[in-house]
This record gives structure tokens, sequence and C-alpha cells, in this order.
């Protein structure tokens, strides 16, 4: 009986806790998502000015990959079908789908998935609390993520992503960073908000929002084909790139806006709006 | 009722149990030696200094570079997790002991059809090297080979070698799992640091970067620069061809970079200065190996001006 008493509250206990640890009842994300584009147009839509190094905490090491990226490495055969990865395929033309993965059993969540029309990309966020696989584990374009509810808050951690760019102006990401995102639903709208942090390029949390409205109608453009093929007469295994100061385009950004480009370059400190009595030093010592 | 004996008897047992569960318990713990099933019939085994590549089969086993001589207990246990088979066949792809140094224990656990030790097979300067280090005969891998390529059927697939004559060393092979789909690289190519360009060994950084476009014409995406081929490094995780084409990119851009310098008649020291691999060093200098910046500058500048 005595043995009963202290069973019975154990697994009582257990079983509450064991329903806490699941998704349950949260705001639904299922649907199709276009992007607003109001927000950093210039930069996600027709695409970044080269040179435009701006609003990114790059470290040295991102300026040096930057200093030497020439775009016309897009050209080598390897490199013609690369999407964008995980940290980086939000901030272009997206629309993606969300659906629900339940256990049949119980309803439980076990996962969301995404699919997004930009690269025929697949995305899994795990809701069952399963561990991120060892480092020795393959990594992907959209990397392997885990999530939580915080209230109704979708909280989203992905690692094993692989090296792409923060930016096409050639801000490297590497192969070592972390996102976390946050989606956050209103209504017919969706904020997107990503955190990057990145011990190889970045010198602060890389931090971007956007946001995507739902559609009433699904898109049609959900398929993305891409064949590589020579399409310039090259030595088929030479890679462009710029020697260090060689790199003639590397200021556009900053003469197409009067800009200094130490400000353009300047990462982490050039973010900040106290940053802009530098920037105003920097204009008057330009102007004189 | 149960008799005194009988109690006591049943009380040992389980203290016997439970000192074998402990004992398993702790044995298993030991083994540092992780297994994650790559594709089609092969596996990598990590924790045995190098990566370990394992191809199961009906024919039996094929092991490239069984890892160094302290771990290789633990990777034939891991081995052994997986089949129960014969060892066949162990190739090297290089001389270096952290890839060689299990040799003799995986060989002496195998057999080939004829009853002796499983082959190791390897380009015949990792066994002139091997034999000039004194290393235990038994370590050496007799069944060596001096063509530029070599192939044979196992497990239902054909198997190829590839020397590449002048990269980590002069004696580098990579090994393509035709079914599987799988390249091993060996220090070829690794995730974890620089390149390690021995030139006292025949390595250079010009063969280097050849080895590695050699690796690039095996492998071949699913999608997108995504899967496919997967690629087995010498050290790292499991790769495909997008990251084999970014550590080649680098190797590419460093090497251009140091010529440039050369050519302007920088000094090593002055190379050293100006930071050539600046925007890798974060990543791949790694003094765990060790395969520093400086190391690797070091081995480049030396490969181009000398």
């Amino acid at each position: 009986m005595r043995v009963q008493r202290i069973i019975g509250p154990i697994i009582c206990a257990g079983l509450f806790l064991s329903w806490a640890g699941t998704a349950t009842a949260q705001i639904s994300l299922v649907g199709e998502w276009t992007g607003q584009y109001h927000e950093d147009r210039d930069d996600r839509v027709p695409g970044d000015v080269q040179g435009d190094f701006t609003g990114v905490p790059m470290n040295d090491a991102a300026r040096r990959y930057a200093e030497a990226f020439d775009v016309t490495r897009v050209a080598v055969l390897e490199h013609q079908c690369q999407p964008y990865n995980a940290a980086h395929i939000y901030r272009g033309p997206i629309q993606f789908r969300f659906w629900e993965d339940k256990d049949p059993a119980n309803q439980e969540i076990i996962a969301y998935r995404q699919y997004s029309g930009t690269y025929m990309q697949y995305r899994t966020i795990w809701m069952d609390g399963r561990e991120h696989p060892p480092e020795y584990a393959p990594h992907t374009h959209m990397g392997f993520s885990t999530g939580r509810w915080d209230g109704d808050i979708l909280t989203v951690t992905t690692t094993h992503v692989k090296k792409e760019f923060y930016r096409r102006s050639g801000i490297p990401a590497s192969d070592r960073m972390t996102m976390v995102e946050h989606y956050i639903r209103h209504g017919d709208l969706l904020s997107h908000v990503m955190i990057i942090t990145d011990p190889d390029y970045l010198d602060e949390p890389y931090v971007n929002s956007q946001e995507f409205v739902l559609m009433d109608r699904g898109n049609q453009n959900w398929l993305y084909n891409c064949e590589y093929v020579m399409e310039v007469p090259m030595d088929k295994n030479d890679v462009p790139h710029y020697l260090p100061g060689e790199n003639p385009f590397i200021e556009d950004y900053a003469d197409k806006f009067g800009l200094p480009f130490e400000a353009v370059f300047g990462g982490a400190e050039a973010m900040y709006p106290e940053y802009m009595q530098r920037v105003e030093e920097l204009i008057n010592e330009q102007a004189q | 009722m149960s008799s005194p004996l009988s109690s006591m008897t049943s009380r040992l047992s389980m203290l016997f149990v439970l000192a074998a569960t402990v004992s398993l318990a702790a044995e298993a713990q030991q083994n540092t030696v992780d297994t994650l099933h790559v594709q089609g019939n092969v596996y990598l085994l990590v924790g045995a200094g190098s990566n370990v590549a394992v191809q199961i089969g009906d024919d039996g086993i094929l092991v490239v570079d069984p890892g160094s001589r302290e771990t290789s207990d633990d990777v034939l246990a891991a081995i052994r997790a997986l089949s129960d088979g014969p060892i066949r066949w162990i190739i090297n792809t290089s001389a270096d002991s952290d890839h060689t140094g299990g040799n003799e224990t995986i060989s002496q656990a195998g057999m080939t059809v004829n009853g002796n030790p499983a082959a190791i097979v390897a380009h015949e300067n990792v066994l002139a090297r091997m034999a000039a280090e004194d290393r235990p005969v038994t370590e050496w891998p007799l069944n060596s080979f001096f063509e530029s390529n070599r192939d044979f059927y196992f497990n239902g697939e054909a198997v190829f070698i590839y020397h590449i004559p002048s990269a980590h060393t002069d004696g580098d092979v990579l090994v393509y799992f035709r079914g599987s789909d799988v390249l091993v690289t060996g220090d070829l190519f690794v995730t974890t640091h620089y390149p390690v360009i021995d030139l006292d060994s025949g390595g250079s950084v010009g063969g280097f970067i050849e080895g590695l476009n050699a690796a690039l014409d095996i492998t071949v995406p699913a999608y997108l620069q995504e899967g496919g081929t997967y690629v087995i490094p010498g050290h790292g995780r499991v790769s495909d061809e997008a990251d084999v084409v970014s550590y080649r990119d680098m190797v590419l851009f460093v090497r251009d970079r140091v010529q440039h310098m050369i050519d302007q008649n920088m000094s090593l020291g002055q190379v050293q200065r100006a930071e050539p691999s600046l925007d890798y060093d974060s990543r791949y200098s790694n003094e765990d190996v060790p395969s520093t910046t400086e190391m690797f500058i070091n081995a480049v500048y030396r490969s181009l001006a000398e």
C-alpha cells in the first residue's frame, strides 16, 4: 500500500512531464507564405550592389574573403548550382510552404516541414526533443534544425549548415555557424527573425528580420532546376578570385552612394547609431 | 519456501549478472570509436586517430585506413559490431601512422581466401616509406602497386584505387566504391585543418590541388551541390562535392597569393606576416593535428619557391 502511495504520484508526475514536454495547441504556422519585401528590398529582391558590406558584423577574415571574391566564380561548374544556405535563403525572393508531421498514435507534432520554392529546398524542424547530430555527420544547405515553442513563438536552432554567403557581395558564411530563428505569427503576417553566430566570419551575432504574408491561393512557382554546363571557355579547374588589393569592384557600393569605404567595410562597429558621427567625420575628410 | 542455499545461489547469480553488466557497460564506455553508415555498403568509424572506412558485404570486409595502433582494438570491436564476416582487404591511403598503425591488428584478425592475414594494399611509395621507418613487417602493405590506378570487384561493386602522385605525400591514393558511390580521400581532403603538405615525403601544393581536382572529377552531386557521391575525408565529417570544392578553392587561393608574393621577391617571413590565408585561419589552423597557419604557409612557400 505504501509503495502504491509513492509510485502513483511518480507516474502522474511522469505523465505530466511527458505531456508538458511536447508541442501542444500552439498557434498554427501551416500554410503557404510569401515574402513581403518592403524591408531591405534592394538587398533582397534585385540583389545587392557589388561591394555592399553594410549591416553585417563581418570580421577581418570575412573582409579578406570578400576582397578576394570574384562574382564570376559562379561560372565554375561546381559553383553554378550552389543554392543559398539556410542563413541566406530568406534574404532573397522566397515563398515557402509550412506543414506539420504528426505522430499518428497521439497526434503530437513530431516535426514541422518547410519547402522553399527558391532552389526547391526542404527543411525539417524536429520537435521531438532529439539531439543535434555529432560533428562528423554531413552538413547540408538547410542544416539540421530543432524547435521549441516559447509561448506562441516557434524558436528554431540550426547547425550542420554548409558554407556559403551571408550576402552575394562575398561575405562568407562558415560551416560552423549556428542560426537561431523565431517565427512569430500575427494573423496573416509572419515575422521571421534570424540570429546567426559564426566563430569564423562574424565578430557579433548577425541579426535579420523579414516578413511573410499568408497566401490565400498557393503560388505555382515551386520548381527550380539547374543544370551545370560550361558556359564560358575556361580552364575547368580555374576558380576566379582577386589577389589582395586587386579587386576593382570592392568600392562600387561606397562610390554609388557616396559613402566612405571604411564605413561600408566597417563590420560590427559601423552597424550602431553612434557610428554616424564617425561617418560624418569620414565624409568631411573626403571633402577636404 | 526457499532454502538458505538456494537463496544464496540466487543472490550470487544476481551479483554475477550485475558485475557482468557493469563490466560490459565499462567496456562499451571505453570504446571511443563511433560508427556512422555513410551510404550503400560503406561505414565510417570515427575516433581512431584518422577516419576509418569500412565496406561490408557478402564477400567479407574491406577496411580503408585502420587508424592508429592505439585504437586498433576499438576499431576491430567496431568492425565486429557491424559484421562477423572475414576481413579480406585493407587499403592504406598513405604511410602516416595515424592511418596505418592499426594495420597489424586488423590484418591479423582477418584472412584472405587462401588463409593469409588480410592483404594490405597501398602504393609502393607507402611500402618503401614504412620499410624505411623500421615499422613492423606485419604493418607493411605487401600488396603494393606502382601503376597509376588499380581496381577490383568486392562485395558486389567495383573498387577503384587512384594514385595521386604528389599531394600530401607521394603515395596518396583515392579509394572509390562505385556502387555505394563513396569516395575515401585520406589526408588529401580533411575538414578539420589545413592540408599537411609533407614536402620531405614527396608532397607539393600543386599536386595537392591536382589531387583535389581528381576527387572532384569523381564526385557527382545529387541535386544542387548536395548529396550524391559522399566523401570520407582523412579527418573530419562526412562530406560531398560542395565541401571538397570549398577546400579546393581555399588551397588554390592561398597557392596563388603566395605565388604572387614570391613573384614580388618576398621572403618566407614577409609572406607569413602578410597573412595570405587570413580568411581561412580561424577555420583550418589547428594546433592539435598539428597543422597550423605557419606550417601550411611554410609548406606552400617552400613547395613553390624551391
